[in-house]
């Protein structure tokens, strides 16, 4: 802090002050900033939820908690994890804020509808929570019948807020549409447009797409719950096989819901510490679009062993072996793109290459689970939950972390410690190789999936495993630690700290309520670095 | 301090909450004009719409899984159907979207507010009495033991099966019935919006989103007529 004072930049920080101009605000960008803060709590009830197994599982018997505490833990993990941090995390709180500046638009289509999304999601988290807090649920996060209306668990209030949740999704999916589709600036046709958008326009056609499915079926299944009887009830020829397929259409699309605005957030961070245009700019654009189509016909692979005709089961798993396509297509032009460029390696880099490696081990252990035979194998073992956490944690949460550091600085104003941003990434990829990988093994070994008990042999994995999750739970706190002083004792970051093109760089950091003073027309595509290979725009 | 020569646009900071639902003079904050507004606001309308036809999609899936199961049970259940109300009925929805459809054409051509709040009167009015007829049935229903839960008096082999497609029915049509509260509720409100002045020939966007959800839960009704009151005829 320099004594020499700048003039007062207005900024949508500073525009007005009070609780009641951010909770009445229509500003994506206050919005996001109320999505950060209820999505990093929730965050933190889920990680305590899975810091509590992973103590649990530490020694082979069920000492720390009994087996019904267990369920409920890996309930409350799973639902607040997926419905009320992975879901929404990347889209509505880096995506809210992003990408209206990415696309040169002064809000989203809809900033009533923003805002309202977020009271829904407020209101779903909080119905949620006091199922959890009132005695939980036992069912896992999927719900599935007919054990979801016979727990003498509380499944109604955990299904009605996640039903409520979905409205949340549906909404914000809903804006990112019609915005990407109808508020591009003078010149940003749909070739120029950054591959976070592209990635954010796929996210959203499933969010609003697969969403509504779930929101009936979760209905359906409480109203059964109440009165006993219903729609998936085998006493009257029912059949709960038939909420397994309505609930994996939605919660197989789901899984690129979480992971494609990662994939985003890793395009824009490649050519920005590469210096260099993205390498088939177009085709990793469409491959996105490519996942969102192929991902909805391939969630049988979650129900091979349920009961399923050799002729459904071999369709699904061609479709599994397909979608894995447009995702190494992706992988494929981010490496190549380092091919030559003037690579800095600051933390969102270290996130980014982190989710690279990360994603190709959790996406090729997806070839073997597409794979009828093996699938059989491991189905329901350690083996699957190390798989979709490489997914979801080393991809998903790795790519929102990576997110969040690479945009702090358009968010806040300020830099964040740069030593203390490369330390946590390191360690938090560290922690979660060392809590995960051993799980491949255990599954592989046999080891099931949901018990709080083992047999001793599985022990040396298992303490592994948990003191793996005692640093990646220290490399989570790390940015806490070392994000929220830097609003105060940060550097300035003036408007393009990372000399990285796109709109959102143009604005000045953090961005004026109406985010640029004059409507930015644009002349090149997203990654134009002159002199630089780039065949786009 | 805060008013800065290098801002020109500066005034716009503040137009984040400006309602805008009287007579839409200038557009929204992110909009250029009011034609991109309207075109938004419309297509927006269409997107929450495949929304919409989603959540009824996998009711029709449930629909079609179990009815392929046992055609013999939803032919019987659909007997028990009364067609000659889902027939009237069917008359007074589409009646209703034709009004709603010269509504819009009212506020189009620049006619009287009165004449808009009659075609929509029409609408909101056709909307109730397909609600009143619609509660007429399952109050039937209930009666005749055709309700599962609260009145279910159907015995013997492949009752269950019955049961199921009057599941089906109930969560079929009242989530349509649903809908079509909220259409009337919709409806309504356009109704002092017109009275009120609030639509010129240029500015209906409110009205035609109105227009179109109520055609799309008529539409829903379309198919719900057929796949549950025509089976077995």
């Amino acid at each position: 802090m320099s004594a020499i004072t700048l003039p007062r930049q207005d900024t949508y920080l500073n525009i007005n002050y009070g609780i009641r101009s951010w909770l009445l605000t229509t500003d994506h960008k206050r919005i996001a900033i109320l999505y950060l803060v209820s999505i990093t709590l929730m965050f933190v009830i889920g990680g305590a939820a899975a810091t509590m197994m992973r103590i649990e599982l530490f020694t082979p018997a069920s000492d720390l908690v009994d087996a019904a505490t267990y369920n409920k833990l890996f309930t409350m993990h799973g639902i607040v994890m997926i419905f009320f941090f992975l879901v929404p995390s990347i889209p509505a709180i880096l995506g809210n804020f992003i990408l209206p500046l990415m696309l040169g638009a002064r809000d989203l289509a809809f900033p009533r509808i923003n805002l309202l999304s977020w009271y829904i999601y407020m209101l779903g988290a909080g119905v949620t929570l006091w199922a959890l807090i009132a005695g939980g649920v036992d069912t896992g996060w999927t719900f599935y019948t007919p054990y979801s209306t016979a727990s003498p668990t509380h499944v109604v209030a955990a299904t009605v807020g996640v039903f409520i949740a979905g409205f949340s999704s549906i909404l914000t999916g809903l804006n990112f549409i019609v915005t990407t589709h109808k508020l591009r600036a003078p010149g940003m046709t749909w070739f120029r447009l950054p591959l976070f958008v592209w990635s954010l326009y796929a996210t959203s056609l499933i969010l609003v797409l697969a969403t509504p499915v779930l929101a009936i079926t979760l209905v359906l299944v409480a109203v059964e719950r109440l009165f006993h009887v219903g729609i998936f009830d085998p006493a009257l020829g029912g059949d709960p096989l038939l909420y397994q397929h309505l609930f994996w259409f939605y919660s197989h699309p789901a899984v690129y819901i979480m992971v494609l605005p990662a994939m985003g957030v890793v395009s824009e961070i490649i050519p920005t510490f590469a210096h260099k245009g993205l390498f088939g700019y177009k085709v990793v654009a469409i491959s996105s679009i490519a996942i969102a189509v192929l991902g909805f016909l391939v969630w049988g692979h979650h129900m091979f062993v349920s009961g399923m005709s050799l002729h459904a089961a071999l369709m699904f798993s061609a479709f599994s072996y397909l979608v894995a396509i447009p995702s190494a297509i992706k992988v494929f032009n981010w490496t190549s793109s380092l091919y030559k460029g003037s690579i800095s390696y600051d933390t969102p880099m270290l996130y980014a290459l982190g989710f690279i490696g990360l994603f190709t081990i959790g996406g090729l252990t997806g070839l073997y689970l597409a794979a009828l035979g093996v699938n059989v194998h491991v189905t329901d073992t350690y083996f699957i939950v190390a798989h979709f956490h490489y997914i979801m944690v080393g991809g998903s949460v790795m790519g929102y972390f990576g997110g969040l550091h690479y945009w702090w600085p358009k968010m806040t104003g300020r830099m964040y410690p740069e030593k203390w941003g490369r330390a946590a990434a390191i360690i938090i990829f560290i922690g979660f190789n060392a809590t995960f990988f051993p799980q491949f093994i255990l599954g592989f070994e046999g080891m099931p999936r949901r018990y709080a008990a083992y047999p001793p042999e599985f022990q040396f994995l298992n303490m592994l495993s948990s003191l793996g999750a005692v640093l990646l739970g220290i490399g989570y706190i790390l940015p806490a630690l070392y994000l929220i002083p830097s609003l105060w004792f940060g550097k300035q970051a003036g408007p393009n700290p990372w000399d990285a093109t796109g709109l959102e760089w143009k604005t000045s950091s953090p961005p004026p309520a109406n985010n640029f003073e004059k409507i930015p027309v644009v002349t090149t595509g997203p990654y134009h670095y002159p002199g630089k290979q780039d065949k786009v725009g | 301090m805060a008013e800065s020569s290098l801002r020109p646009m500066n005034a716009l900071g503040d137009t984040h909450s400006v309602e805008t639902s009287g007579a839409h003079a200038a557009p929204d904050l992110q909009f250029e004009n009011l034609e991109q507004q309207h075109a938004t606001r419309v297509f927006g309308m269409w997107i929450f719409l495949v929304t919409e036809l989603m959540l009824f999609g996998a009711l029709f899936l449930m629909y079609t899984v179990y009815r392929a199961f046992y055609p013999a049970a939803f032919a019987e259940g659909s007997r028990h159907l009364d067609l000659a109300l889902g027939g009237i009925n069917t008359a007074v929805l589409i009646v209703s979207s034709l009004c709603i459809a010269l509504a819009i054409h009212a506020a189009r051509t620049s006619a009287k507010r009165s004449q808009l709040a009659l075609w929509l009167l029409a609408a909101a009015v056709l909307g109730i009495v397909f609600m009143v007829i619609k509660g007429y049935e399952y109050f039937l229903h209930y009666q005749n033991g055709e309700m599962p839960v609260f009145n279910w008096t159907l015995t013997g082999a492949g009752a269950g099966h019955v049961q199921l497609f009057f599941w089906l029915y109930f969560a079929m049509t009242g989530v349509h019935a649903i809908h079509l509260s909220i259409g009337i509720a919709l409806v309504g409100i356009m109704i002092l919006r017109a009275l009120l002045g609030n639509f010129k020939p240029n500015a209906y966007t409110p009205l035609e989103m109105t227009g179109l959800y109520w055609h799309f839960v008529d539409i829903i009704w379309i198919f719900l007529l057929p796949l549950l009151y025509l089976i077995a005829r």
